[in-house]
């Protein structure tokens, strides 16, 4: 058996494979499948302080090689998430991350503060939601927002915070580096890209939110390159994500720079994705004689 | 309880232009579903699986029956497949009808949002009165089989090709007016369905309806396939997935209501 643990910004995770937020919901809808103590660990939905609503359906779209939506962060609340889907975490799953977003800085503190009193194991700082009006992607995509919202969390929690970046900027490192400056313990990133899709019969956009943001295969790419770019740029650990779906796209992501993966638009297609996904890279572990996952990360030799 | 994997497609029929029939043998599925529940169905080449009504369930066989039309590139890639392919599916999923046990019941269905009723006509037979509406005579899909199943079986077209011309709703009045229906199970296109269930209303009669939209996961992850329902006086998104996609009409929010 080949060692497949990670550790990030302190936090020991069994495996390096995490469901990314919004596609897993809390854990509670794949159980039927397999137990979810076999991911290394959950990013719940994004939460905010009150319950919200979302946007108006349709909310998904299917583009070549990816997926768009736009459902706007509706979620139950961060009490009602600590009262009615954290205990049954704790319990089922590994590593807990709370995704949390807010329309104000205070929202953001209010939720830290109320996850910082509970077992969720890290908070993952969502400044990067394309599909909300206010808040979400607005403080990721400015250098002083970022690292406003960033000072401002780490102040209200002692958890171990990761910080999830938009791609939809000129130079993601200042953003990176900006957060890290604040005290983000790793990064998580790329977010969706917004993008959107026209029904040439009616004219009409496919979502009722008009735009969206994209996922799945279309934007792996992509996001390896941001992984990269910021390895380089940053101390902090990162946990890439953005379109994989195969064990082979979990090693490329590490190769890039990333201490740990997520997987989401992919579970759609194949629930049980992850799980192929933490064999495929014990396997290939096992056949290139790599004893901890730290030898690769990173390790891609550029031209 | 749902499970995924790969079944065998064990038949394959074409019931009208774009309109396909699938029975696929998975035991285990089958043994779990009931009417009104739907699977996820992968589609070859495609990043999303495409949402697909159960319309038979044969748990003796252990096959499940799938009616599905071609709507896009999606369902078509589905339909291309055919007997001797295996088709990928996540099911039983959602929550299907409750049909009232002993009392005559009315199943009213539109174009594509009839098979999900078949399953219902299986179990309520000659308690059930089907008001099954078309495009026109080339649109008509499985109306035998409901009328085998024992039901009163009324097909209503748009252009009076067959059956009785218009909408459901005229002869769905007229058995509501009779005071013998204590429920009524609706699918189909939402302008129907919400006469339907304005029609109820005035009758007094309690409706569920069939939902359908654009989903991700069919499991209640994404929170993407998303309608208006209503709790304690507000107005909240539910999953159609997962919280229907049969839905008692008073629960909807929106312009459902008269």
């Amino acid at each position: 058996m080949v060692d497949l643990s990670v550790r990030i910004a302190g936090v020991d995770f069994p495996n390096p494979v995490i469901a990314a937020s919004g596609t897993y919901g809390n854990g509670e809808c794949y159980t039927e499948l397999y137990p979810i103590s076999k991911l290394g660990g959950i990013s719940c939905k994004g939460m905010t302080i009150e319950p919200k609503l979302g946007n108006p359906p349709p909310r998904i779209a299917e583009t070549p090689s990816g997926v768009l939506n736009s459902v706007g962060l509706q979620n139950i609340g961060v009490h009602g998430f600590i009262e009615y889907y954290l205990p049954t975490l704790k319990e089922e799953g590994n590593v807990i991350i709370a995704n949390v977003a807010g329309a104000t800085v205070d929202d953001y503190i209010a939720a830290a503060e109320a996850l910082d009193a509970s077992d969720v194991d890290m908070i993952e700082l969502n400044i990067s939601c394309p599909n909300v009006k206010a808040g979400g992607a607005t403080w990721g995509v400015t250098p002083e927002g970022a690292a406003e919202v960033t000072k401002a969390v780490r102040r209200a929690t002692a958890k171990p915070l990761i910080v999830k970046l938009t791609p939809n900027v000129t130079d993601i490192t200042v953003i990176a580096k900006a957060v890290e400056a604040e005290g983000a313990d790793a990064l998580s990133m790329i977010n969706t890209l917004l993008g959107m899709r026209i029904d040439i019969r009616t004219r009409r956009p496919i979502l009722k939110n008009n735009m969206g943001g994209l996922s799945g295969p279309a934007v792996f790419p992509v996001a390896v390159r941001m992984v990269r770019q910021c390895y380089k740029a940053v101390q902090i650990p990162i946990i890439g994500m953005g379109g994989i779906s195969t064990w082979e796209d979990a090693i490329e992501m590490m190769l890039a720079g990333a201490a740990a993966v997520q997987m989401g638009t992919a579970i759609f297609k194949d629930p049980c994705a992850p799980l192929k996904v933490v064999d495929g890279i014990a396997d290939f572990m096992e056949q290139n004689g790599i004893k901890s996952l730290s030898e690769i990360v990173g390790q891609c030799q550029e031209w | 309880m749902y499970y995924c994997g790969k079944y065998p497609i064990i038949s394959k029929t074409t019931l009208a232009k774009g309109i396909y029939s699938f029975t696929v043998e998975a035991h285990e599925p089958a043994e779990e579903a009931h009417a009104g529940q739907f699977a996820m169905i992968s589609a070859p080449g495609f990043q999303l699986r495409r949402p697909i009504s159960i319309c038979g369930i044969d748990k003796e066989h252990g096959t499940l029956r799938f009616v599905f039309e071609v709507r896009g590139k999606g369902t078509k890639a589905i339909a291309s497949l055919g007997e001797g392919d295996s088709l990928d599916i996540m099911a039983p999923l959602g929550n299907g009808f409750r049909i009232p046990e002993g009392k005559r019941i009315a199943v009213v269905g539109g174009g594509i949002g009839v098979p999900p009723l078949l399953g219902v006509s299986s179990v309520s037979g000659e308690l059930c009165t089907a008001i099954l509406g078309f495009r026109d005579y080339s649109r008509i899909i499985l109306t035998d089989e409901f009328k085998r199943n024992g039901c009163e079986t009324i097909i209503c077209t748009d252009d009076g090709s067959v059956g009785r011309e218009g909408m459901v709703t005229f002869p769905l009045a007229e058995l509501l007016e009779k005071g013998e229906t204590s429920a009524v199970l609706a699918c189909g296109p939402e302008p129907m369905l919400k006469a339907i269930v304005k029609m109820c209303e005035v009758y007094k009669v309690p409706c569920q309806v069939s939902l359908e939209q654009r989903m991700g996961c069919g499991v209640g992850a994404c929170v993407t396939c998303s309608c208006l329902t209503v709790r304690n006086g507000k107005e909240f998104y539910s999953r159609v997935c997962k919280d229907g996609p049969v839905f008692d009409s008073d629960v909807l929010g929106g312009d459902f209501h008269g």
